[in-house]
């Protein structure tokens, strides 16, 4: 592994040597530099500025390195009731050692086959981090589930940080899923240390034809934690994509998702609950296109946001000329729970079909007076009726959930945070 | 049981309950009846703690206790019920986990064991009988999507579940066809006591045939303007308002 070699700025990255895939990198390298990284004058970053949360946080502008883990520290950052196969990440980097083989599925870090068309998914000219990653990230893993492979019990793809030199992390995950391929696959982020860290992930996930993927992920970090993430899938003919994103803190995340529905038959859904307070804020930009006929997306996405907490959310759905007979459904809805908490939402369909189903809806409120007040007529507490009410608000994102053992986890975490205990 | 003195109430600085002065014993029937708008909900909202009303004179003492001191909650768990004029729909809270709580916290308030599941349904399933409501209806959402007739079905199976000492029931009887009222007073006169009183605010007498009130009362500008027996209500149903409309409204401009 190459030196890495502090420097001055996170731009600079991209002028580190890295080795490996060394075209793609230059690829990226230039649209990086064309880019540039986002101002709050980029329309696409406009509510969040972490360009500049990067610039106050974070002093060492060098990628951290893998550090020792040890199989002890791996089974004890593993959510409790944790079912099937890890694939562990020290500071970005995939690690084979303390990662579990998956009978019939072809796992390897990425510098072992330079072949994979990384960035011909999440390309690196829609987003300056994806750009960044790709020019620089260190290594990172494929997961090739072949043909008519079903799997039976979900992957953890965990993410341990540990930061003692470097602060920026840049994970790359390549997946791809064969014709007739099912897999689900879980995102959980431990830091073992409290430094500031830039996450910069990419997760490019290649579906097959009649393929059904599911990805669910967990965000609850420490205050010092900044990311911000590209996941893109391309969906073909008769499959299913499900995502599931349960953000409950950090200092500002930034979570942009891409569906591009290539095949017809197909179903996309997105589903998200961020809870956030103190002065956490998420950046949710979703984005599914649609660009054939008969295929369906589901996206709901609610927060809850107590203090002086932000939230942001942007679903931009597209309906392609072609696209007819397309079913397009997306709904936001936010409480706030603080005067000083806010949320900056915005739907945004662009339809060239003229047989299609599209609704989109967005709501920001306050909890329910009327509903408080009736279950505290019916003796039950304020506190614990609230959470009732904030819990009912959240389960419906939580439902999606597919896998049991998860489930479970982010139920709890999701009532510990909103005091209902029942 | 419940001693109401002089009560006043506003909203936004609005006076709508004018001083008040009502006496309810354990074991007796209240109605009370009265044009719209002339404060009914209001006293019932207040009596069960509603906090957007201001209460700016007056007091309200129940079993010995002072009322206005107590939290909604409170209230509750010292057997004050209210059945609401308008339910409110909670999509996402199961009917069911809803009334455990609620039981098992007024229980726990009482100093009672909570009921574990297993009792909690052989008592539930008790009180369905009563009010003759569907199981179906209860594995839904808290009143989410129910009929107009269903929600208040529904108020009275809650009531029947927490065992109130002092149930407002605000007009529990309109939307109700003629069947559901009657299996509704039966479910209310099977409930009734010597020890727990029941408030009925209705607009009309048929109710008053199923549920015999001991003392009418005339609620008209957020004041008790007449009282009377069962025959009040009556003579209401064949007169109307504006004898007494007339009566208050002209004594007022003297
Ligand atoms: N939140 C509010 N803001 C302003 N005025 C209110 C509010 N709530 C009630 N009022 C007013 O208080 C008065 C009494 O209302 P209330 O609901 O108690 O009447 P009611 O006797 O129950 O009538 P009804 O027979 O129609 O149910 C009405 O004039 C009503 O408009
Ligand atoms: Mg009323």
């Amino acid at each position: 592994m190459s030196t890495l070699v502090k420097q001055d700025n996170i731009g600079d990255l991209v002028n580190q040597p890295v080795n490996g895939f060394d075209s793609l990198r230059s690829i990226a390298k230039n649209s990086f530099n064309e880019q540039g990284l986002p101002r709050l004058k980029s329309e696409e970053y406009k509510f969040t500025a972490i360009t500049k949360k990067i610039e106050a946080s974070i002093s060492n502008f060098s990628q951290a390195s893998a550090v020792e883990v040890s199989m002890e520290s791996v089974n004890s950052a593993t959510f409790s009731g944790f079912e099937g196969a890890k694939l562990v990440f020290s500071n970005g980097v995939f690690q084979p050692r303390l990662s579990d083989e998956i009978e019939g599925v072809a796992i390897s870090l990425l510098s072992a086959n330079e072949s994979i068309p990384l960035g011909s998914i999440a390309k690196p000219e829609k987003d300056p981090f994806a750009a960044l990653n790709q020019a620089s990230f260190q290594d990172g893993v494929s997961i090739v589930i072949p043909k008519k492979t079903k799997l039976a019990q979900p992957i953890l793809l965990l993410f341990l940080n540990s930061i003692s030199e470097g602060q920026i992390v840049q994970p790359r995950i390549w997946i791809e899923g064969g014709d007739f391929a099912e897999a689900t696959f879980i995102e959980q982020t431990v830091n073992l240390t409290e430094t500031s860290l830039f996450v910069n992930k990419v997760v490019e996930i290649k579906g097959g034809i009649n393929s059904h993927l599911h990805y669910y992920r967990i965000q609850n970090e420490g205050k010092n934690y900044i990311e911000a993430s590209n996941i893109e899938t391309d969906i073909q003919k008769d499959s299913t994509f499900s995502t599931v994103l349960i953000s409950l803190s950090g200092d500002m995340i930034r979570n942009n998702l891409s569906l591009n529905i290539l095949g017809s038959n197909s179903e996309g859904n997105m589903y998200g609950l961020y809870l956030l307070n103190g002065k956490s804020h998420v950046d949710n930009h979703t984005n599914v296109d649609h660009t054939v006929a008969h295929a369906e997306s589901n996206e709901l996405y609610k927060g809850i946001l107590a203090d002086q907490s932000r939230g942001v959310f942007n679903g931009k759905i597209f309906v392609r000329q072609d696209a007819q007979k397309t079913n397009a459904f997306q709904q936001n809805n936010n409480i706030l729970l603080s005067e000083d908490a806010v949320i900056n939402t915005k739907p945004q369909l662009e339809i060239w079909a003229d047989d299609v189903k599209c609704s989109h809806g967005c709501t920001t409120g306050q909890l329910d007076e009327e509903a408080l007040f009736y279950l505290q007529a019916r003796g039950i507490g304020k506190t614990q009726a609230k959470g009732l009410l904030l819990y009912a608000f959240a389960g419906e994102v939580l439902e999606h959930i597919g896998d049991e053992a998860f489930k479970t986890y982010c139920t709890k975490l999701v009532e510990e945070r909103l005091g209902a205990k029942f | 049981m419940l001693s109401i003195k002089n009560l006043h109430a506003s909203i936004e600085g609005t006076p709508i309950l004018r001083g008040i002065n009502l006496e309810v014993k354990a074991g007796e029937v209240h109605a009370i009846m009265g044009p719209n708008g002339s404060g009914k909900s209001t006293l019932a909202s207040v009596l069960a703690g509603r906090e957007e009303y201001e209460v700016t004179e007056g007091e309200v003492s129940f079993n010995g206790k002072d009322l206005l001191d107590y939290s909604p909650e409170d209230r509750a768990r010292e057997g004050v019920f209210l059945a609401f004029q308008y339910p409110v729909e909670i999509p996402g809270v199961s009917s069911t986990n809803f009334l455990r709580t609620a039981v098992n916290q007024v229980r726990e308030y009482r100093g009672l064991e909570p009921l574990d599941a297993v009792k909690f349904l052989t008592l539930m399933k008790e009180k369905m009988k009563l009010v003759e409501i569907d199981q179906k209806l209860l594995s839904r959402s808290l009143n989410e999507g129910f009929s107009g007739g269903e929600k208040k079905r529904n108020e009275i199976f809650q009531m029947a579940m927490l065992e109130p000492k002092l149930s407002i029931l605000d007009e529990t009887d309109s939307g109700l066809d003629i069947d559901a009222l009657k299996i509704v007073s039966n479910g209310v006169n099977q409930l009734k006591s010597k020890d727990n009183a029941t408030i009925v605010v209705t607009h009309y007498q048929r109710l008053l045939d199923y549920i015999v009130p001991d003392y009418v009362h005339v609620l008209y500008k957020g004041r008790i303007v007449k009282s009377g027996t069962k025959e009040l209500a009556l003579e209401l149903e064949e007169k109307g308002y504006d004898w007494i409309k007339e009566a208050v409204d002209s004594e007022a401009t003297v």
